[in-house]
């Protein structure tokens, strides 16, 4: 019983950090953080790398990759310390759901 | 995280069911009219994003005195004749692709209680919602002996870029090869901290290609370098030996604007032939006449979830007119991020919906050194909400190891992407 205790908290947990991440409107704002160099949406107007329909898994990776320092960058190795798991995903499903 | 309706239904599985798709995001059925003064980095922004994000749901109407957008980053290369006044200007017509009405005029009252926005031609505007996002005014009482009028024809600020950046520009071109320029930095906060610092690495880089025989003195009201220290420091050794003098503790005390020299309280007077006097700062003057000034007499309090003001109902603040939250930076990118932040709580308290969560932030900062090379500073900042402001992350952000010439090109797209993302 205890046990199917702690089972149900955990996915619940799970359950309410996976709403918090398929927030659309927060999605959407927190992506509109990068826009400002990487043009609205994720639509580069050239020189900065476009966002817009970079899979998930893969924006997810390159954010752990700036951070562990595997992926070098003049910038994003700094601003990529300053977001959460969670928020991260936040970013990468907003990007890839846009064209 | 608190639970709501909305996150429920999500849980359940229904969220398909209530709308939450990428299409239809929040406050996809908002309705209204918004004001927005102030067409520069945050008012166009927000223009813009308050469009999209209501789907053209919001009727927007741009209030702004000049005719075109011209960004005051880039500009100190205009001062070295590395770029054009046109090469930093974006008119408006993008802004009206999105529907967004521009009016050229002077914002001069708002009444908050009625909700309308008076402009100089006599004109009045009615608003729902209105955001204010005037960027600085001077303080020209902070320098005795300075005008209004002596700052906009011979002791120039150039700290709003347009006429003032191309007359400095003519300045420096017409003085003699041993001339002085002077730059006179007023105490902090003032828009654009590295900028005074860019200015003079960019007027130095002028001088030793043109007239090697003279000098750049910057004269700094603060006890040190504001910004990015070590690496300008590094830039004026390497690069500016003999060219630059950084002198601080220079607080005005007094301008003979005939012989061009400045006094000082606890210094000696200097004379230059190029006076560059940037003079204290504080709100825009619309943030005062609408009585959104709470902090010291200058800046205005907004509620960080929203940018709505402290002040004052319904009207939210941006930018350099804001009390700034710790180790936020006074900049055109953190006044776009401003911009992201009120147009989605603005679209969601219009469509009837709560302000959504707070977004993370980021400020990315780049200044020119030489001709093709920069140093850059960034930072993340998320909402804390026991202290109701926002704080950069721990850990996050920080300088370029040394000045490079992969940021050049690189600050040049962060310029590109940034006027089309606020602009086009």
């Amino acid at each position: 019983m205890k046990h199917h205790k702690i089972v149900l908290a955990v996915s619940l947990l799970g359950l309410a950090s996976a709403a918090y991440a398929d927030d659309s409107t927060l999605s959407r704002n927190m992506a509109s953080a990068c826009a400002s160099c990487h043009g609205t949406n994720g639509n580069s107007v050239g020189g900065m790398d476009p966002l817009a329909g970079m899979p998930k898994e893969e924006m997810i990776r390159k954010f752990k990759d700036f951070r562990s320092g595997a992926k070098p960058a003049t910038v994003m190795h700094q601003l990529a310390k300053g977001y959460t798991d969670q928020q991260v995903e936040m970013i990468a499903n907003f990007f890839a759901a846009q064209k | 995280m608190k639970l709501n309706r909305r996150d429920f239904l999500k849980m359940t599985g229904a969220a398909a069911a209530a709308g939450a798709l990428y299409g239809c995001a929040g406050g996809a059925r908002a309705s209204g009219h918004v004001v927005v003064i102030g067409g520069g980095y945050g008012g166009a922004t927000a223009a813009k994003y308050i469009r999209m994000w209501s789907n053209g749901g919001i009727d927007v109407t741009l209030v702004e005195r000049n005719p075109a957008f011209v960004s005051c980053p880039i500009s100190n290369l205009v001062l070295a004749g590395e770029k054009t006044l046109a090469d930093i200007t974006t008119g408006y017509d993008g802004l009206k692709k999105h529907g967004v009405r521009v009016v050229q005029g002077e914002a001069v009252a708002v009444d908050p209680a009625k909700r309308t926005v008076k402009l100089a031609s006599g004109q009045e505007l009615s608003y729902d919602r209105l955001v204010v996002s005037p960027g600085i005014d001077f303080m020209f009482d902070s320098v005795p002996g300075l005008t209004p009028e002596l700052s906009e024809t011979r002791i120039l600020h150039a700290w709003k870029a347009g006429p003032q950046t191309v007359a400095l520009r003519k300045q420096l071109e017409d003085m003699k090869d041993g001339g002085v320029y002077a730059l006179a930095i007023p105490k902090s906060p003032y828009r654009c901290p590295p900028g005074p610092y860019e200015r003079a690495c960019m007027v130095a880089h002028y001088f030793k290609a043109k007239k090697p025989k003279s000098k750049v003195l910057i004269l700094d009201a603060n006890e040190d370098v504001q910004s990015k220290k070590g690496l300008f420091m590094k830039a004026w050794g390497e690069h500016y030996k003999g060219i630059v003098e950084y002198r601080p503790n220079h607080v005005i005390s007094g301008l003979d604007a005939n012989t061009k020299t400045l006094k000082f309280e606890f210094a000696d007077a200097v004379r230059a032939d190029v006076l560059n006097v940037v003079p204290g700062q504080t709100s825009g003057g619309i943030a005062k006449a609408a009585g959104l000034i709470t902090a010291n007499n200058r800046w205005c309090g907004v509620d960080w979830r929203t940018m709505e003001s402290l002040a004052q109902k319904n009207i939210h603040v941006l930018g350099d007119s804001t009390l700034s939250a710790p180790a936020m930076p006074k900049s055109g990118h953190m006044t776009t991020q401003h911009a992201k932040i009120a147009a989605g709580a603005i679209v969601a308290l219009m469509a009837g919906e709560a302000a959504p969560d707070p977004m993370v932030i980021a400020n990315t900062c780049y200044s020119f050194v030489t001709g093709n090379s920069v140093v850059h500073v960034a930072s993340v900042h998320s909402y804390d909400a026991k202290d109701k402001t926002f704080k950069a992350v721990p850990g996050s952000g920080g300088l370029s190891p040394a000045a490079n010439e992969l940021e050049a090109k690189i600050a040049l797209s962060w310029a590109k992407n940034i006027w089309a993302d606020a602009l086009m």
